[in-house]
């Protein structure tokens, strides 16, 4: 009998504590964030789109074959003699000339095991997180800005087939 | 509903129209009146909720639709599902399926009519208010069974049975905490019961008298149960049953459902404010001088704030299994309600 009442009275003592918790959180600040007119601050090395400092890139090739996923695609051709020299900022020599460089975000992984591998330190992972695209073609980057010069360059680029 | 009446002597020619007629056109102008004021009630409960609930929770609720808070979300919502299409389950019984969320929706209106907002302003006052809400409210359980029945889904039929057992077993300690009041006052109209508690907080049945206090608690927690508000909704829970016995509803038949249970908690509240808290009696004692707040104010801030309470204790308290349900029910607010009873007669009988 008397395990009745105490059961009558401990369900009345929680509910009141609970109701003074619900009520004490009415007053605490929101968590929300309203989104599209207030953004997280993104931690400093989030890795979100990919980027190419094209005039950097020395046509290497070690970030595609690192890549998990073949996201990168790179051809090259030789420059040749009779063309000027060019250099990278920090100095090196550029002997190739790049005229595709597409990376297709829709298969990279984030991984950023492309970054390290850069002589030049021209591939970087930068904070852009809101590049939603209508048509999934947009969402491969095309960096490369030569035009290839030789008769065996005009095959389709890779990764154009959508 | 008189001074409805009145308002509409200035018709010319109305007063010569028999006197049956005048008043039939009176009824009907106040219940449009209350059928629209409960609505946009509705609406903006539903908003109340919603921010209520996202505050309690650490967050914002609607901020976009309209501007300042979203006040306007319910109105999109409302178009929305009106906009939407009407899917009946191919073999459902089509003619329970089309008519459970009216009468659902029909029981919890008509008990509005009896809500004295005022002095005035109710749209009638019967003789047996008390007893035509407790009558009116206990429809909504053949809606229900209807609902869940007619579905052809026995997750509904579960809901359906098992909201119609906790509605129609609440409703006893539910009348037997309103009798507690109904034999201190003598009468069952709703106006007579507010007229006995006027002149100031002391007059309120919640606290002149200790059987009435406690009558209040357990008529408050058996409402809950009868509009299936946490932590009693089993059958609408969303975890558990999907909706309940409204899962197969879709657009304005579930927008039905949803209006009546907001409809129910207004009428519950109402009907707790009145019998307990005063009605539309003021606050302060009547000798400290003239009471400036109009007696509609009153009554709605009451039943706003027994409203409120309904919504913090939803998320409050997690919600109670069917067999702990029933025991609350028939062994814990069914012997306190008789003990109330028991108290409060004694004191109409040896207290005059």
């Amino acid at each position: 009998m008397s395990e009745y009442f105490k059961d009558i009275g401990r369900t009345i003592v929680t509910s009141y504590y609970s109701m003074w918790v619900a009520f004490k959180h009415l007053f605490t600040r929101s968590v929300t964030l309203q989104y599209p007119t207030v953004k997280m601050e993104m931690p400093e090395r989030t890795r979100a789109r990919l980027f190419n400092k094209i005039e950097d890139c020395i046509g290497c090739g070690q970030c595609a074959r690192v890549c998990p996923t073949d996201c990168i695609d790179i051809q090259t051709e030789k420059r040749g003699k009779e063309e000027p020299e060019i250099f990278a900022s920090d100095g090196t020599a550029i002997k190739l000339r790049t005229y595709v460089f597409d990376i297709d975000m829709t298969l990279c992984c984030y991984c950023a095991l492309c970054v390290f591998p850069c002589p030049t330190l021209c591939l970087v992972m930068t904070p852009a997180y809101e590049y939603s695209v209508y048509d999934k073609r947009d969402h491969v980057y095309h960096f490369a800005v030569d035009k290839p010069l030789t008769a065996k360059a005009t095959k389709e680029p890779q990764s154009t087939k959508a | 509903m008189e001074s409805i009446r009145q308002l509409l002597q200035m018709i010319p020619r109305f007063g010569e129209l028999p006197q049956s007629f005048q008043i039939f056109c009176a009824l009907l102008a106040s219940c449009v009146v209350i059928l629209v004021l409960a609505l946009v009630c509705v609406l903006y409960l539903v908003w109340m909720e919603r921010k209520v609930s996202a505050h309690m929770q650490d967050r914002l609720g609607p901020m976009y639709v309209g501007g300042w808070h979203g006040w306007a979300q319910t109105i999109a919502d409302a178009l929305k599902l009106l906009l939407k299409e009407d899917i009946i389950p191919a073999e459902a019984d089509g003619l329970l399926y089309r008519v459970a969320p009216v009468l659902v929706f029909v029981a919890a209106f008509a008990a509005t009519a009896v809500l004295p907002f005022g002095a005035q302003s109710i749209v009638t006052d019967l003789n047996i208010g008390v007893l035509y809400v407790v009558a009116i409210t206990s429809l909504s359980v053949v809606g229900i069974i209807m609902a869940g029945w007619a579905s052809n889904n026995k997750y509904a039929l579960y809901g359906g049975m098992r909201g119609a057992a906790q509605i129609v077993s609440y409703e006893i300690p539910a009348a037997v905490a309103i009798m507690t009041v109904v034999i201190l006052v003598g009468s069952l109209s709703m106006q007579d019961i507010v007229r006995a508690q006027l002149g100031g907080i002391h007059r309120w049945f919640l606290f002149r008298n200790p059987f009435t206090f406690g009558a209040f608690f357990v008529y408050f927690i058996c409402s809950l149960a009868e509009v299936n508000r946490t932590p009693f909704d089993i059958p609408e829970a969303e975890s558990e049953l999907v909706a309940g016995y409204h899962t197969e509803y879709s657009g304005m038949r579930f927008a039905f459902f949803y209006l009546a249970e907001y409809v129910n908690m207004i009428v519950v509240a109402g009907v707790a404010t009145t019998l307990f808290l005063g009605g539309w009696s003021q606050v302060l004692p009547a000798r400290w001088g003239p009471q400036l707040i109009p007696g509609p104010v009153m009554f709605t801030a009451k039943v706003i704030a027994l409203i409120f309470v309904q919504m913090w204790l939803r998320w409050a308290l997690p919600r109670l299994r069917v067999d702990q349900l029933m025991y609350v029910c028939w062994k814990v607010m069914l012997p306190f309600a008789f003990v109330l009873l028991l108290g409060s007669g004694f004191l109409a009988v040896y207290w005059k």
